[in-house]
């Protein structure tokens, strides 16, 4: 099935089989996410991209386009919601952008920007969790992980290796790798897979490349997630 | 010694990797915890990541990573369990055991934790051992209970009473008075025709009684009128809404009219497949059931050829649940029958397109199968004479909590809360929630509210409080409910579940301001809107609908201050003060100068 969808008055075309957020990346809308890659299996997750489909909520990365549909994507209560929920993400982890390599790459940071966020509103959740720095190339940083899933699919899915799994239930979510030790470096991950590079926030670095590209001439740093995100978030199939 | 017994729980489970939850409850039974040689034995012998394994037991209450007790003891915290004093129970197992709550003794022997509702508030404060229920606690109960456990006496030797579940019916209506011989529905059915069959199911108008309210013969054509094959029958026996408890009895005293249903359904949407999923809770259920099963597959009511007709082949397989409420939505239920964590799936496409092993799949709960039954031998018509328009037929209840009579109700849609409640014996009555946590709170002047899917709906939880009751206990209760069943898949759930517990809780231990309120009427509407399922949509429910009911015992609660911090400084020097050993007026610090 083809043909158009409104998202907040503007007309554009989806093609068969697309998404509301895949046919509005097409068409350049954007719309908040974190847990949605391009080429990537859709997760549902993070609930950024929440918008009203014909009076109803759903994930713009996980409904399907239909012809003559109607999104509100963006208006006052959505945004504020949105702030929200990025807060939310804020305050369950420990998130301190000043001190992280990924700061201006980072799409927790864009989103935070792009949603005028300028406290994190809730108490902090100071989360005891640890940093595996096992692995000689690659550095996980559990204090940043936001449970997008994006790590795990791009290991099964991509890389055909299944490195990482999330466990735990509620707010005991936490990141698993798949070795005897469970530890990274037991693990069968390399520099190469798109699982080392897929994080979108600095949960996963590589070693030895920090700060190769000075802070403030980052992605997002002269441009808002808003704008580059159509384009950098490239299809990993394309 | 573990390699073999690996090998008899892989054999018994034919190696198949969606029984996984089946496996790990044996090996935690057996070794009190899953051990890491067993996490990868079971990894390579099915071939799945450690990882999975490792998030199916941490995602499950009932399974550990760490050794539990050897009688492992399980106190429910369900508010009516709560009510009936079940921190005495636990004071007094933890003093006569010598063992702290949530933990294991040193010797290894005993472990006592909290657990979320265990489906016999009727019969509360109540609990389990090694998942077995113990029922209507006190004191003497548990001397007994004490000795058994200090002498290691197996609990195959202890005396049955101490698990002995009643069941209580005090009301019972159509479905529980009709008569009924095995095969009933199924000849009727057959004589009938399919066609016709499903089109009384329709005119019936039944809906889906686990709480949802979908009209369970369009699901059934639906799931019928799908291409792919093989289709699945699942039946949904993980009651684990606090309060309820009437699929058990049902299980217990009513099992050959619920897998009739199944089988009738079976034979309407062309499925070989049953599955009964039995929550974890229930286990003392499962023997029981499972003689019932084969008792029906000699009376040619299961198997090949039910009832004589050639090509119509079905059979049911109970699977266990291990402790998560979640599980109770169809599609978390799915996942954990397929081996995994209980996530809700994302929709569409809904389960009966994409169900078990993503085939088509009709999830109906245990009273709606029972329903089913009966309208396959009386018709629509029948059942669609009693209750209203919109809700047809009986409903039952599980009643708990202020009154007289706990136990199974049964009655027509439409009936009024204050009729109920004259019928149970509540006086005095503050409120009433009727449809579990997950449902509404109803306070003493909306009586005359009804029963139905157009007012009140309830998937069978109905809990009493009367006038003594303190409105926050309910609340914070339930709260912490949801935020202890979160399944931590969307951010909105799994953070702010957490969040409304610690906003409520300082609110309600004294410390919130006028916009600490106004903060929790925001946060309630963020989890709600914008979760990924019910659990999320309805886990502000106790907040927001006591908050309906009784504003003023909130506005009471507050301080009169603009803003409170939700930092406690004073409680935070608590560890400076043991190290410093004083706890003297000036090691201490007021949070804010009045």
């Amino acid at each position: 099935m083809s043909g158009t969808l409104t998202i907040d008055d503007q007309i554009i075309p989806f093609s068969d089989g697309q998404t509301i957020i895949e046919a509005a990346r097409t068409a350049g809308v954007y719309i908040p996410h974190l847990c949605h890659r391009p080429g990537y299996s859709p997760h549902g997750s993070c609930k950024l991209c929440t918008v009203f489909v014909n009076g109803r909520q759903c994930s713009a990365c996980t409904f399907p386009a239909a012809d003559g549909q109607k999104v509100i994507s963006t208006n006052e209560d959505m945004q504020q919601d949105r702030l929200r929920i990025t807060q939310m993400l804020f305050v369950e982890g420990n998130h301190f952008c000043p001190s992280c390599e990924k700061s201006g790459n980072c799409q927790l940071q864009g989103v935070a920007y792009h949603l005028n966020m300028l406290d994190n509103h809730f108490p902090h959740f100071y989360a005891q969790r640890e940093m595996d720095a096992s692995h000689p190339d690659i550095l996980i940083d559990h204090n940043r992980c936001i449970f997008c899933n994006l790590c795990v699919r791009a290991s099964r899915d991509k890389d055909g290796k299944n490195v990482f799994a999330i466990a735990g239930r509620g707010i005991n979510k936490r990141l698993i790798i798949n070795s005897p030790t469970g530890k990274l470096k037991d693990s069968d991950i390399s520099m190469d897979d798109c699982a080392a590079h897929v994080c979108p926030t600095g949960a996963i670095l590589i070693k030895h490349t920090g700060y190769q590209v000075p802070i403030g001439e980052r992605i997002y740093d002269h441009q808002p997630i808003s704008q580059v995100a159509c384009d950098t978030e490239a299809d990993h199939d394309e | 010694m573990l390699t073999t017994f690996l090998q008899k729980v892989l054999t018994e489970a034919d190696y198949q990797p969606f029984r996984l939850l089946g496996m790990l409850r044996k090996v935690q039974a057996q070794y009190q915890h899953i051990p890491p040689e067993a996490i990868d034995s079971l990894a390579e012998a099915l071939n799945i990541p450690r990882t999975q394994i490792i998030a199916v037991v941490e995602f499950y209450s009932f399974l550990h990573l760490t050794p539990q007790g050897r009688y492992d003891i399980l106190i429910s915290n369900s508010i009516t369990d709560q009510m009936l004093g079940n921190d005495q129970i636990i004071s007094y197992l933890s003093s006569t055991l010598n063992v702290k709550l949530g933990e294991v003794r040193d010797d290894g022997l005993v472990s006592l934790n909290h657990t979320s509702c265990s489906g016999m508030c009727d019969q509360g404060p109540a609990g389990l051992i090694n998942g077995y229920p113990l029922p209507r606690l006190d004191p003497p109960k548990i001397d007994r209970i004490v000795a058994l456990i200090e002498q290691q006496t197996p609990l195959t030797e202890w005396p049955p009473e101490l698990f002995h579940v009643e069941e209580i019916i005090h009301k019972p209506g159509l479905l529980l008075t009709q008569a009924f011989n095995n095969g009933d529905a199924l000849h009727a059915t057959f004589t009938r025709g399919l066609a016709e069959t499903l089109a009384e199911a329709d005119l019936s108008n039944l809906r889906g009684r686990g709480g949802a309210g979908f009209k369970t013969a369009l699901k059934w054509r639906t799931c019928s009128q799908q291409a792919a094959t093989p289709r699945y029958v699942i039946c949904n026996a993980d009651e684990g809404e606090p309060g309820t408890f009437k699929d058990r009895m049902l299980l217990d005293l009513y099992a050959d009219q619920v897998f009739e249903g199944m089988t009738v359904c079976a034979a309407i949407i062309g499925s070989n497949q049953g599955l009964l999923y039995l929550r974890g809770e229930y286990l003392f259920l499962y023997e029981k059931l499972l003689d019932v099963l084969q008792q029906r597959r000699e009376q040619g009511l299961l198997g090949t050829n039910i009832l004589g007709r050639a090509g119509f082949d079905f059979d049911i397989e109970i699977r266990m649940g291990a402790g998560a409420y979640i599980c109770g939505e169809a599609s978390a239920q799915i996942e954990s029958l397929e081996g995994k964590p209980g996530i809700p799936r994302t929709k569409p496409p809904n389960s009966v397109m994409c169900g078990y092993q993503r085939k088509p799949t009709v999830v109906d709960n245990v009273e709606t199968f029972l329903a089913s039954t009966h309208i396959a031998i009386h018709g629509g018509q029948w059942f669609a004479d009693i209750g209203t328009p919109q809700s047809t037929g009986t409903k039952l209840l599980s009643i708990s909590g202020d009154c007289a009579r706990p136990g199974i109700y049964e009655y027509p849609f439409g009936v009024s809360i204050r009729e109920i409640l004259q019928d149970c014996g509540a006086s005095d009555v503050m409120g009433v929630q009727v449809g579990g946590p997950s449902g509404t709170f109803i306070s003493n002047r909306e009586l005359d509210r009804v029963l139905a899917f157009e007012d009140l709906s309830s998937a069978g939880s109905f809990m009493v409080f009367n006038s003594t009751r303190n409105i926050f206990d309910i609340a914070r209760n339930f709260t912490d409910f949801f935020a202890h069943e979160s399944c931590g898949f969307c951010t909105p759930c799994r953070v702010g579940t957490s969040l409304l517990k610690q906003q409520l809780h300082k609110i309600i231990d004294g410390h919130g301001s006028a916009a600490d309120l106004e903060e929790l009427s925001e946060l309630c509407l963020v989890v709600r809107n914008n979760s990924h399922c019910g659990l999320g949509e309805s886990a502000a429910n106790p907040i927001l609908t006591t908050l309906a009911s009784y504003p003023d015992l909130y506005l009471k609660q507050l301080k009169h201050q603009e803003f409170s911090p939700g930092f406690d400084l004073d409680a935070t020097l608590n560890v400076a003060r043991r190290m410093a050993q004083r706890d003297d007026p000036s090691a201490h610090l007021m949070q804010v100068e009045n």
